[in-house]
């Protein structure tokens, strides 16, 4: 068949599926008038491949393999069911994968917490210590912020109910930038998040080692313990995340670095996600909870006891059973 | 062995030897892709940066005046922007962020298919990687040695920045009788023939002469009277107008 009898009989076909996929890009399609899609999109790839095959010119072929192009980005759209799936990662996919990750969960609980407690326990007998990990400023600012003699407490000093929607907002910010970019940093061979999270538990041991030995313990510890819970697990799982990307690309195995990185990848961005849902919950807690000094310490200890061992129990207990179906 | 012409004509189309990528898709047809070079990719950055300066100097603004709700709302509205301006745009508006429109470049999948959260996510997070140790150097160099121009997030997430292809325009044939070719062509022969008389528009009249003058001896004519008789080819390859 001539090139020109191959166009002027499928001419229709290809202007009205355009048509379709105009209204596709455009989010205006409606379901009853794309039921045809998929069946206009075979046949366009037939003809195609027609074309390609009897040597049809460039014009021809590069226009239809145009459309077919953005015929199937449309096709090939990502399904997005969100609401029930957020739901089933949050009861078991997200305790399961952790749990499935342990091992590089464990490196970077070790090195984000054994940091904390040894750097505390050092600058706690050595009080001296302190001003080698921190300038005289920032100690001054920590110890500012823990005062006894405030109403209210941590980052932001003496505030008001409004202040706590201001901190709400400063603590997301924060502390998910510093999730963020522990994980990222792990791309660097997981170089970067080792040190993001050495980092972060050396300057909050030597922070927590200082503020105790200067005996401000009524009023650094009741506030960190309960969103302690959540935001320290937090970055120990961020970390994670970023070693594993790391490891990949240290000993990718059986595949191409590419590969295993990818892979790596996929898994690394679930747990991301789990560690963004529990930085928010911290965030709330220290924002609307910690900050509070009308309850007493005791209460606050219990308070948050019961946080971390809510986290732990969800951690190593919750999804082990199969949901029925 | 020797190849007889018939199963010549069958061979499949030479790959392309420029930067197209080619994507196989369950249909059985080859997709094409332009990836995004260094340059475009970075004025699309540079405009993305730009819009978010604006935005959030404009709702700053207005949120100073709130007060202190507005401080904690600017404090998130900061985060959103910075970690999620390209995500909610790659995902929600085809793989397109304004700089990217702008520019006529796109974000898809390694298979030519739109990106999803996770992908999207992933390449946008890891964007900090890509900056280290200053001024997207990781990022830059990851680019240029890579064959479709990827940065380490698009390695990662497995993504790439494409060009989207604007629409043909229908090129002019000039009228000539039309003629059988002197030998059974083959495909390739065929589609050079036919992409000659397609762009002799776009060509230089010495140029064309140039590459028409090198079909000449096989089409048993003189140079001077090559193109002419390749026109000829091309109106009987393509059939009545």
């Amino acid at each position: 068949m001539k090139q020109s009898q191959f166009e002027r009989l499928h001419q229709p076909q290809w202007l009205s599926f355009e048509h379709l996929v105009v209204l596709l890009e455009n989010g205006k399609s409606r379901p009853e008038a794309s039921e045809t899609f998929a069946h206009d999109y075979r046949r366009l790839c037939q003809h195609l491949a027609l074309a390609q095959a009897r040597g049809y010119s460039s014009h021809l072929v590069d226009s239809l393999q145009q459309l077919a192009l953005r015929g199937h980005q449309q096709l090939y759209r990502r399904r997005q069911p969100v609401g029930a799936s957020i739901l089933v990662f949050v009861l078991a996919g997200f305790p399961r994968l952790v749990r499935q990750q342990w091992q590089f969960v464990a490196l970077a609980g070790l090195l984000l917490f054994g940091s904390l407690l040894l750097t505390g326990l050092l600058v706690y007998g050595f009080p001296d210590l302190v001003y080698s990990i921190m300038d005289p400023h920032q100690v001054a600012q920590a110890e500012a912020m823990y005062d006894p003699d405030q109403s209210r407490l941590g980052p932001g000093g003496e505030r008001l109910a409004s202040q706590d929607w201001m901190m709400f907002g400063y603590y997301i910010m924060n502390n998910i930038g510093i999730a963020f970019q522990t994980f990222a940093s792990g791309l660097l061979l997981g170089v970067g998040s080792l040190f993001f999270l050495l980092f972060n538990g050396l300057m909050i041991g030597a922070v927590a080692g200082h503020l105790t030995q200067i005996g401000y313990v009524q009023t650094f510890w009741p506030f960190v313990i309960g969103h302690g819970a959540f935001e320290l697990t937090a970055i120990a799982l961020s970390g994670a995340a970023g070693l594993k990307l790391g490891w990949a690309l240290v000993a990718p195995g059986r595949q191409s670095r590419g590969q295993a990185l990818r892979e790596a990848a996929n898994i690394a961005i679930q747990l991301v996600y789990g560690v963004i849902a529990m930085l928010l919950i911290a965030a709330f807690i220290e924002a609307y909870w910690s900050s509070k000094t009308a309850f007493s310490p005791q209460a606050k200890y219990l308070v948050g006891g019961a946080l971390w061992a809510l986290v732990a129990a969800y951690l190593i207990l919750a999804g082990r059973q199969h949901a029925p179906d | 062995m020797p190849q007889t012409s018939a199963t010549r004509r069958n061979a499949v189309l030479v790959p392309p030897v420029d930067t197209r990528y080619q994507i196989e898709t369950p249909e059985g047809i080859d997709l094409n892709l332009r990836p995004a070079g260094l340059v475009v990719r970075s004025l699309a950055f540079a405009i993305d940066l730009g819009l978010r300066g604006l935005l959030l100097g404009g709702l700053f603004m207005l949120l100073v005046w709130l007060g202190r709700l507005g401080m904690g709302l600017a404090a998130i509205l900061l985060f959103l922007v910075n970690w999620w301006y390209m995500v909610l745009f790659e995902v929600l508006n085809q793989g397109r962020s304004p700089g990217k429109q702008a520019m006529g470049l796109r974000v898809v999948a390694d298979d030519g298919t739109p990106v999803g959260w996770s992908s999207s996510l992933l390449r946008n997070l890891l964007r900090f990687a890509d900056m280290l140790p200053f001024g997207y150097c990781l990022g830059a160099i990851s680019c240029l040695q890579h064959p479709a121009f990827k940065r380490l997030g698009d390695l990662a997430a497995g993504t790439l920045v494409v060009y989207r292809d604007l629409p043909h325009q229908r090129p002019r044939l000039p009228a000539a009788e039309p003629i059988d070719p002197p030998f059974a062509l083959t495909l390739v022969e065929q589609r050079a023939l036919l992409s000659l008389a397609e762009r002799q528009d776009e060509l230089s009249a010495e140029r064309l002469a140039e590459l028409a003058g090198i079909a000449a001896p096989a089409l048993g004519v003189t140079r001077g009277m090559a193109m002419a008789r390749i026109n000829g080819i091309a109106r009987g390859l393509l059939g009545p107008a």
